[in-house]
């Protein structure tokens, strides 16, 4: 685990770590993401105390780093920077055996582990080992990072934007395999980026910063759902379901062009009019435009045949809601009931629509997707 | 020809062998010496910036100047050539060796730094490998201007090539101006040539291609 108790560190005047309380659980997959400059990379190197917090400790497994060597401290967690952290005068293998040997594992131990890492990324080690990181594609290169990080089999490893210079196929498939490599080698991952998409797709727990702080700490679902401000929600881009333009109340999703008629209409009209619009149920409004209830093809046939008007076929069963409820009750209302459509009034009784599952599914689909027109 | 290697023969293969180790020997010693302080100075890029400049000052010196006041100060012994051509080969070495380390990027050092090397391994093991093509290169410069400033021992009655040279001069004998003078653009090709191998023995090719 590690815990940040109060870190604050200073850069002249700017406040570039402002009191942070944080916890990493062990095995826990941590995306640092924010706007540039936010102190996400600051962050991260208090860990390795690459960076000396002016205030605060930190801790790894309720050891204050404070009082660890730094030089011991680094050996035991795995660093990757973006793009050049691969020493140039080094092969792959020498790359790779960097932190065994300053461990003073023995030649053999070390060809092992560098066997045993290009093995889980498939790249073989006649092919690679002997290769030089200018011999080699970024993608690869990364990787190369990558598994040197592992090497020692550190139980925590830092990422700092590994993959910001990498095209997005490569950089999908990096992210894959790291997840994966965390998944099985159990690793606690704290995993800088700017990119929201990285962080959906790796993260078990996001850590979103501005200007120094913490806006907020949350599983990927839930700063989906909720994110705390406009900057998260800007973040989050085509991702979020955008609580303020979703549609909330049953007009959101109401369709308006709806045929009624007059209570005082006869029977055989209303029979007209139905077989004119392929529909089975009429709205029907009293004289001053109000709400009177329906009637159905169903009713009209078992018992009004003989009638003059519709007057008396008319019934009040449909389910009503009206403009301003809660979208949620009137899907309710829709889905557990047995009509197939609820009708919505306005507060003076007058019909404003009806709420179909068609335009209940319509509605949400353009607020996924945009406006489909 | 043969005439030639007859009257000359022995005082030639003496002035070589005398200069050779006279290059040799400064330039070991000038390597040395320049590595060190080169490593020093990049430890304190700050000062170097004022310092540097002011060793630099040295080498505007003319050479017959300088190896005529060590001359007047340490008397006709060997080591005056020797430490005056040292003096000489520091610069170049010294210069190269302190803009390779500082050149190394900062991303290189912090990796190290990430991964837990110590200072001294972070120099050992990144900043003086990658700094090795400046390094040599400086080396190479050092070494084929020592062996024409060696040329000067002879004027303090030394030995080396410039003996035959300033024969030559002073007699009026042009052979012997060139019987000094060719052997001695030959040695610096040599030089050149052994320091290029060394160049390839210790940096892997894929680091050469560019020849700084
Ligand atoms: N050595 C330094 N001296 C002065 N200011 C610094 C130093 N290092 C970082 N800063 C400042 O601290 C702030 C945070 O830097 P940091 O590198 O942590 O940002 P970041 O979130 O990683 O940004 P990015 O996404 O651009 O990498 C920035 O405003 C930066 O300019
Ligand atoms: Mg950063």
């Amino acid at each position: 685990m590690i815990r940040f108790e109060h870190v604050s560190k200073r850069y002249g005047d700017s406040l570039v770590l402002d009191d942070l309380n944080l916890e990493i659980a062990t095995g826990e997959f941590t995306v640092l993401i924010g706007p540039s400059g936010c102190g996400k990379t600051t962050t991260l190197k208090t860990i390795n105390r690459l960076i000396e917090p002016d205030k605060g400790k930190i801790f790894i497994d309720d050891q204050d780093t404070s009082q660890i060597d730094k030089v011991k401290l680094r050996r035991s967690i795995g660093y990757v920077i973006q793009q050049i952290g691969l020493f140039p005068n080094m092969t792959v293998e020498q790359n790779i055996s960097v932190v065994p040997k300053l461990l003073n594992y023995d030649k053999a131990r070390c060809n092992e582990i560098v066997r045993e890492l290009l093995a889980l990324v498939n790249m073989p080690y006649e092919e690679y080992a002997h290769k030089y990181p200018s011999e080699m594609s970024g993608g690869q290169q990364q990787r190369i990072g990558v598994l040197r990080a592992l090497a020692a089999s550190p139980p925590i490893v830092l990422m700092d934007e590994p993959f910001g210079a990498l095209d997005p196929m490569t950089r999908r498939i990096l992210q894959d395999e790291v997840s994966k490599l965390q998944k099985k080698l159990n690793k606690t991952i704290v995993f800088v980026t700017h990119d929201m998409d990285e962080a959906l797709n790796m993260a078990d727990k996001i850590i979103f910063m501005n200007k120094g702080k913490i806006v907020q700490m949350a599983a990927p679902e839930e700063m989906l759902e909720n994110p705390a401000d406009d900057l998260i929600r800007s973040f989050m881009g085509k991702h979020s379901i955008d609580n303020e333009s979703l549609p909330q109340t049953a007009a959101d999703f109401m369709r308006s062009d709806i045929y009624s008629c007059y209570r005082n209409r006869g029977v055989r009209e209303a029979i007209q009019q139905m077989a004119r619009r392929k529909v089975d149920t009429l709205l029907v409004k009293n004289l001053d435009e109000t709400y009177a209830g329906t009637v159905s093809i169903k009713n009209i046939r078992n018992h009004g045949k003989d009638m003059k008007t519709i007057e008396p076929l008319i019934t009040q069963e449909n389910a009503v809601s009206y403009v301003d409820e809660d979208a949620q009750v009137c899907f309710d209302k829709l889905l557990n009931g047995q009509d197939s459509y609820v009708v919505v009034l306005n507060h003076d009784q007058t019909i404003a629509g009806i709420v179909t599952k068609t335009s209940m599914a319509k509605s949400l689909a353009d607020a996924v997707w945009g406006d489909s027109q | 020809m043969s005439h030639f290697i007859a009257l000359y023969g022995k005082r030639l293969s003496s002035a070589i062998i005398t200069h050779f180790w006279y290059v040799v020997i400064s330039i070991t010693i000038a390597f040395i010496i320049a590595f060190i302080l080169g490593i020093l100075l990049s430890r304190m890029p700050r000062r170097a910036n004022l310092i540097l400049p002011v060793i630099s000052v040295f080498q505007t010196i003319p050479g017959i100047v300088f190896i005529g006041l060590l001359f007047l100060y340490n008397g006709m012994v060997p080591s005056t050539v020797v430490i005056a051509l040292t003096i000489y080969a520091i610069f170049p070495i010294l210069k190269n060796t302190y803009v390779g380390i500082i050149n190394v990027s900062e991303d290189f050092k912090e990796a190290a730094k990430g991964c837990g090397m110590s200072p001294f391994q972070i120099l050992m093991k990144v900043e003086v490998p990658l700094a090795l093509p400046s390094i040599i290169t400086g080396l190479r410069i050092s070494t084929v201007y020592t062996v024409s400033w060696a040329v000067l021992a002879a004027m303090i009655g030394l030995g080396g090539l410039g003996e035959l040279i300033y024969a030559g001069v002073s007699s009026n004998n042009n052979t012997l101006i060139i019987a000094g003078a060719i052997p001695a653009a030959i040695m610096a090709l040599l030089f050149s040539l052994a320091i290029d191998l060394l160049r390839k023995a210790l940096i892997p090719k894929q680091l050469r291609r560019d020849n700084k």
